[in-house]
């Protein structure tokens, strides 16, 4: 899993049938201490994220099981958010 | 596998159910000569590492999932072991 932000969501109409009713976000990665790491992505999510929280997500076929036994087809899924990050 | 260094922790209330219980850690992989190598991800814990210590990461649904426990969980990373010492003789 990683840490990212929120930073938008995506509308999508035309789009996997499997995929109805699932908010897509977009994700900006974070390093631990809260800068921006590599490249935005889309995430389906599964926690009711909103736009500016701070959360992480899984990569990989995992990030659909959320949603089981609708087989999503997503690599990138919300299933959490932070409420703070203590670092050593 | 990888070696990691377990940098931080990371509390969560509003979480996938699967997750319940179980505890996030921060983990920066590091090389041999113990330098940080890519960026830090967050991994569950399954054999009670602590801040500060080496430990050894799967980086796989799979795996990790099988390390936590549970099944269809969604999770890409976890700790399975805490690394005493690594011995290489090059």
């Amino acid at each position: 899993m990683q840490l990212a932000k929120v930073i938008g969501d995506v509308v999508v109409t035309m789009k996997d049938e499997h995929l109805h009713g699932i908010k897509l976000m977009v994700l900006q990665p974070l390093a631990p201490d809260g800068s921006a790491i590599g490249r935005t992505l889309v995430a389906v999510d599964a926690v009711g994220a909103g736009v500016g929280e701070t959360v992480f997500f899984v990569r990989g076929k995992e990030a659909s099981f959320p949603f089981y036994p609708t087989e999503v087809p997503t690599d990138a899924g919300i299933v959490g958010i932070v409420d703070h990050v203590d670092l050593a | 596998m990888q070696i990691a260094r377990v940098i931080g922790t990371v509390v969560a209330t509003q979480k996938h159910g699967k997750f319940e219980g179980a505890k996030l850690l921060l983990v920066q992989p590091v090389g041999l000569d113990d330098t940080p190598r890519g960026t830090a991800i967050l991994a569950v814990d399954s054999v009670g590492a602590g801040v500060n210590e080496k430990v050894l990461v799967v980086i796989e649904g799979r795996a990790a999932g099988e390390a936590l426990g549970r099944k269809a969980a969604p999770v890409d990373a976890a700790i399975i072991g805490i690394v005493d010492h690594v011995d290489t003789v090059e």
